[in-house]
Formats: structure tokens, sequence, C-alpha cells
């Protein structure tokens, strides 16, 4: 059996690389897959703690088929928003829109 | 049921002036006339009937031999329920009640009302080089509508059920006033006059609410019937001087009205506004609200012992009634001679309620009697006057004297309906003022101590001031040197006015002729029952005096003013410059009172208060908006737009809140 702090070890590294490629990153579609990085640690960790917690329940399963999906509207949606940022201003980088603002 | 159709009395003139107010731009000019004067035509008829139903088909009770008070319909306007305050359920009603006087003012202003619409129709037309009626004024169709608004607010005043019944037509009648004053709402004068008009008679009337209020705590209801008063005697205990002083303070309102010294300055600058108007609101109806509702009252007045209140209303009526005869005797303007000879009289009426110290019909209650019927007499020839002075002004096209003279070739219907007025407000036999004047005058005689004397023989000295006056006005209009004959090439030749507007002069001028002869003792008394006005059976003796004022009044206006040179006017405004400037500008009362406005209420309170006001109340108000504002400002760079940045911001903040959290939970 894989040692539950396997689990864990994987949730920081994704959710760290996730917070770090949203701050580094200029790039709008990038700045978006890390943030479905983060989301994913998340999913994860829920997953590991129904897992070991409550064993017979699904709760924490169900949370995480929520969440999925609630991630993959949020990523149609801020690729809609993407896609106008880019027809407006022909970029897809981020400083582009710094001008929506006060 | 008796009186049914009363209600008609007051709907049908506010209809009238809905339809006018609201279509009447849509209808043609004569058709709006036409409704107005119609209605009016109604309201006439159906005065004429009520009175004729009270005090001759219905007449006397049998058992009081008094004319019964006759409440036809009276409905609750407002229910504030039981009021802590007056410990009775408080009720503003508003109904219709015939007394003898109310039913008097019917007919007084129903008459008056039809003549000035009928009249109107001249008056308010455009007339050709031949004095023929071509066209209407603008603004015709607004007129007729104030002035049946004028006609609901006057009848719903004097049929008034209760003392706030009274006060919001009162009001209503006051903003009548102020906009057929400022008729002509370009000129600026009649802008100035109708403001003017309505703040005085405003200020007055906070008096009378002031009054009111005073009387309806104290007797608990606003009603002045005494038939349906509660017993008082508990609730006055120790507190008899209230309802005098609450009268008192009606009578200050009323006053304000009436036009009485010192708040007569609104009535001559009220004159800019239509001749017609100023002959029905501010000769004949309105400006006798004040004496009616001392009329009125005057059983309280009596009941409660209020009498030193009445005689203080002597004193200020009769030296009102000096004063404005004094300063209608030099005043080149017609209508504000006019004006002032009205204030004078309403000084009379007020005068001879004001020396009545009881109901007894002979001595003490004659006054009230002679007051109502000096306030009859006068509408009718008072209104007679001002519109004959409607007639030249419309013919000459201006107010002043100086443009007449010599008209009773040119306009001699006019001449001889003028003269029978200033005959009969002079107090010259048989006419009408004759037999209501010297009524007044014996009323005076009947009040006890040097008072009754003094009063007497100064009213007396005021008559025969009215008969000089009122024969100067009609010498230098209709004889003397005529304006257009000093040179006929270039000024237009006068001619009479178009006949609709000389029938209206005929029909008040035969009033004015016969009214003296109306046995009003019979329908009108202090006590309700009947007696003989002596002067009406030949006893002319005691008349005589004011008579003989009223003759030399008038010889002395004829050799001063008849001929076509005057030099003893000139002479005498030679010799006395400074008192003739002091009566041609009234007194300077009118600038007593801009003085007081302006340097003292505006220098010592308002000046103080708007400073408050711009750098305090504004000032606080100023800096919360401006304080809301800099915050603002202040934090506006937080929103950058970087979209990065609210990223860090959110994560240090999401893990300085968990660090947070972990140091207080564990």
């Amino acid at each position: 059996m894989i040692p539950v702090q396997c689990f864990f070890v994987l949730s920081a590294l994704l959710f760290f690389i996730g917070v770090f490629g949203f701050v580094t990153r200029r790039n709008l579609i990038a700045m978006l897959i890390s943030i479905e990085l983060v989301l994913n640690s998340v999913d994860i960790n829920f997953a590991v703690f129904n897992r070991i917690l409550y064993p017979g329940q699904m709760e924490g399963f169900f949370f995480t088929l929520f969440s999925i999906g609630v991630s993959a509207a949020e990523a149609a949606v801020a690729l809609a928003i993407i896609i106008n940022v880019y027809r407006v201003y022909h970029s897809d980088q981020v400083n582009s829109i710094e001008n929506m603002k006060f | 049921m008796e009186y049914s159709y009363a209600y008609l009395i007051l709907l049908l003139p506010f209809l009238s002036f809905l339809l006018l107010g609201l279509f009447g731009m849509k209808m043609k000019k004569p058709v709006a006339g036409l409704i107005g004067t119609l209605v009016v035509g109604t309201l006439f008829a159906l005065s004429l009937y009520t009175a004729y139903e009270y005090f001759f088909v219905i007449g006397r009770d049998a058992a009081t031999g008094l004319y019964p008070t006759v409440t036809s319909f009276n409905f609750t306007w407002l229910d504030f329920g039981k009021s802590p305050l007056f410990g009775t359920q408080l009720l503003f009603k508003i109904g219709f009640r015939l007394t003898p006087i109310s039913v008097m003012m019917l007919v007084v202003i129903t008459t008056v009302s039809f003549m000035v619409h009928i009249y109107s129709f001249g008056y308010m037309a455009d007339l050709d080089d031949n004095y023929h009626m071509v066209g209407f004024e603008k603004g015709f169709q607004r007129f007729y509508a104030f002035l049946s608004l004028f006609t609901m607010s006057m009848l719903g005043l004097v049929v008034a059920t209760n003392l706030f019944q009274m006060y919001l037509f009162w009001e209503l009648v006051g903003i009548c006033s102020y906009l057929l004053i400022g008729f002509y709402y370009p000129k600026h004068a009649a802008v100035h006059a109708s403001k003017k008009a309505f703040i005085v008679t405003r200020f007055a009337d906070l008096f009378f609410l002031i009054g009111i209020l005073f009387y309806s705590f104290y007797v608990g209801t606003f009603n002045y019937d005494l038939g349906v008063m509660p017993d008082l005697t508990a609730r006055l205990a120790g507190a008899s001087w209230v309802i005098p002083a609450a009268l008192f303070l009606m009578f200050i309102g009323g006053a304000g009205k009436s036009a009485m010294f010192p708040l007569h300055i609104w009535l001559p600058d009220a004159m800019e506004g239509p001749t017609p108007v100023s002959a029905l609101i501010h000769a004949a109806t309105m400006v006798v609200a004040g004496v009616y509702q001392v009329a009125s009252l005057f059983p309280i007045y009596i009941k409660f012992g209020a009498v030193n209140q009445l005689h203080w209303i002597a004193w200020i009526a009769a030296f009102t009634a000096f004063y404005a005869a004094v300063v209608a005797c030099c005043q080149r303007d017609i209508k504000r001679g006019l004006a002032f000879s009205t204030i004078s009289q309403i000084g009379y009426m007020l005068v001879a309620l004001g020396v009545s110290y009881s109901l007894d019909n002979g001595t003490g209650g004659l006054g009230y009697m002679a007051g109502m019927f000096h306030l009859f007499t006068h509408a009718m020839f008072k209104a007679l006057l001002f519109l004959c002075s409607g007639s030249i002004i419309v013919i000459i096209g201006s107010n002043f004297k100086d443009y007449m003279g010599g008209l009773h070739k040119y306009m001699p219907i006019t001449n001889i309906c003028f003269l029978i007025g200033c005959l009969a407000i002079s107090g010259i036999p048989p006419f009408a003022g004759f037999f209501s004047k010297d009524e007044i005058i014996d009323a005076c005689g009947m009040m006890p101590g040097w008072q009754g004397v003094f009063l007497k023989w100064w009213m007396i000295m005021v008559a025969g001031l009215t008969a000089f006056y009122m024969f100067r006005l009609y010498y230098v209009i209709f004889w003397g040197q005529s304006y257009y004959e000093l040179d006929p090439e270039h000024r237009k030749k006068p001619g009479e006015a178009p006949m609709v507007m000389e029938i209206p002069l005929m029909i008040l001028s035969a009033i004015s002729c016969v009214a003296g002869f109306i046995p009003f003792g019979h329908f009108i008394s202090a006590n309700g029952l009947s007696f003989d006005i002596p002067l009406q059976h030949g006893e002319l003796l005691p008349a005589l005096p004011s008579l003989c004022a009223g003759l030399i009044g008038v010889i002395a206006a004829t050799v001063m003013y008849a001929p076509k040179k005057n030099p003893i006017p000139v002479m005498l405004e030679k010799k006395f410059p400074r008192f003739h400037r002091a009566a041609l500008n009234r007194f300077y009362i009118d600038n007593a009172w801009q003085f007081f406005c302006h340097k003292i209420v505006f220098g010592l309170f308002s000046i103080p208060i708007a400073w408050f006001d711009r750098h305090v109340v504004d000032g606080a108000f100023n800096f919360a908006g401006w304080s809301t504002q800099a915050a603002g400002e202040s934090i506006r760079p937080w929103q950058s737009g970087d979209v990065r940045s609210y990223a860090s911001w959110f994560l240090t903040g999401t893990v300085a809140l968990t660090i947070i959290l972990l140091c207080i939970f564990y």
C-alpha cells in the first residue's frame, strides 16, 4: 500500500507549483492551467482524507467529483474571458488588461 | 329636506374651476367665459332662493322668535380619532351653515361675483378705436377659472360650520387673491404686489391659526356655535383670559385680510390686478372677511367677556378709517384712491362691531346690525365704484387722474353711475350709504363714557373726509380740465365703454339707490330679534351732524376741484409740502415695514441664521462628503488592475489569516 505521506507530498507539490505558476506566468492560459493544478491538489486531499478517516463513507469522493465539475465550468468561463480579452487587446498577456481598474 | 340643494353652491363653482382650469385652454375664449358666468349666474339664483326660503318661507322659529341656524350638511373631512390633548374626538368637518349673516353674505358674494363675471367680458376684451370689442385678452380662460375658484372659496368661508373650515377657505381666498393680483404676471409691479399681499396676509393668518389653536384647545371643539358648545366653566376656571386672548389673536388674522392699520399695506398695491378683481375681491368680498369673522364670533365675544377686546378693535378701526381717508385725499391713481376708501369703510364696519358691548338691539348691539348693514351696502356701492373706474381705465388706458378730466361729456352713463356711487358712499340720503353709515355713528354714540362721544364725532369727521375725497375723485375724473381737449389732434378721443360693461354698472347703481331702504334690522340683529332702524322711519335728527359733515365735504370738493383751474389744492400743496408728500407716500408706513423687514428682521435674525446655515449646517454636510471622497481617493490605487498582484495579496492574506487562526486555536 502506498504510504499516506506520498499523497500529501504530491498534493503539497501540486499546490505550490500551481501558486508559483499563477504568480510568475504572464500568459493567461498558463495562469488558468496553474489554477487547475491548485484545484487538483485540493481534490487529491479530499479523496485521501475520505479514504483514511471515513473509509465506509463517500462524501469526500462526491465532493471531489463536484469540485471537478465546478472547475470544468470555471475553465469554460475563464477561456471565454480569455478569448474576449484576446479579441479586444490582441494579446494573451496578463499585463494587457491592466487598465481594467478604478 | 330644506336646503337640500345647498351643496351645489359649493360644488358648482369648484367644478367650473376644474373644467376651466384643466381644459380652458382648449376652449374658445367666449365659451370659457360663458361657462364661468353661467355657473355664477346659477349660484346667484340659488343664493337668492336660499335667502328667500331662509327669511320668508321658513322664517323665524315660532318658539324663540329667532331665525334658526341651519346646518344643511356637515361631513367629516379628517378624523384624527380620540385626541389625548383635547380629551374628545378631533374632527375636521366641512359643512354648510346658514345663519342670517351667512345668508346675507351669500347674496352679497354671488351678486357682486355675477356682476363682475358679466363685466369682465368687456374689461378683458381687446377694444378697437371706437371702443368696440374685437377679441379677448390672453389668459381669459385662466381669469375665469380663478374667479370661479375665488367664488367657491369665499362661499365656503361664509358658510363655515367651524373655525377650521373658516381657516381653510380663508387661506383659499388668500391664494386666489394672490393669483389674481399677479394675473398680469409679465408686469413686475403685479408680481411684486401679489407677493406682498400674500406675505402680509399670511403673516396675519399665523395669528389667526394661533388663536384657533388656543380656542379649540380650551373649548375642545372647533365649533363656534354657542348653542352646541359644551359647558366650559370647569375648563376655564382660572383661565378666563384665554378666550378673549384667542379671539383677539383671531382678529389679527382678520385685520390682515381686512387691511387694518398697520397691516393695510398690501391692499393699495393689490390694485395692480385687473379692475374687476379689485371690485370683487379687494372691495366687496374678501377684504370684509375680517369683518365677517368678528361678526360671526360676536356672540362668543359677548359670552366670554371679551368686550375690551371689541373696544380695542374699535380703536384700531377708527384710527385706520381716519388714516386711510387722509391718504385717499391726495392719491393720483384713482384705483389707489378707491383702495384707501375701502380700507376706511372697512374701518367703519369694524368700529361698528367694536363699539358693541351687549346683545341688546337698541343700545349695545346696534353696532352689530350697523356693521353688517354697512358691509352689505358698501359691497354694492364700492363694487360699483370700482367697476366704473375700470370702465374709465379701459377707455383712458391709465390709472392716473392727470389723463382724465372732463369725461362727463364722453362717458355719460359711467358718469351717472359713478356719481351714484359717490353719493352713496358719502352718506347723502336717500342712497344706501346714508342709512348704514349713520347707524354706525349712532352705534358709536351708544357706547358709554367719553369713548362713545369721541368715537362718534371722530367717525363724523371721517364721514366728512369720505365725502371730500370721493367727490374730489369724481371731479378730477369727470369735470375739470379735460386731458383730451388740451390737444385733440394727437390724443385719442374718449368714449363710452362696451354695453356689457355698462349693464352691471346700471344694476349696481340701482341697488345702491334702494339698498338703504331694506329693513335690515328685521333680518339681522345682535340678539336675532326683529327691530326697526330708527332712520328708516323718519327719525332723521340724529343723522344731522354726519349729513352736515358729508355735505361740507361735498361742497369743499366742489369748490376745490370742479372748475377747470384748481388754485386751492395747488396752494395747499405749496403751503404744506411736507404734509402733502407724507400723505402721498401713505405716511411712510410701507417704508417703516420695509425698514422693519430689511434692517431689523433681515439684519438681526436672517443674516446670522443664514450664516449659521451656510457655514455650520452646510459645512457639516460638506465635510461628510469631502471626507468620504478623500478616503476613497486614498485607497483607490489598491485597485491596480494587475491580476497577479491581486493574487499575491490574496495569497498573503490567506496565509496570514491561517496563521492567525492557528495561533488563536492552538
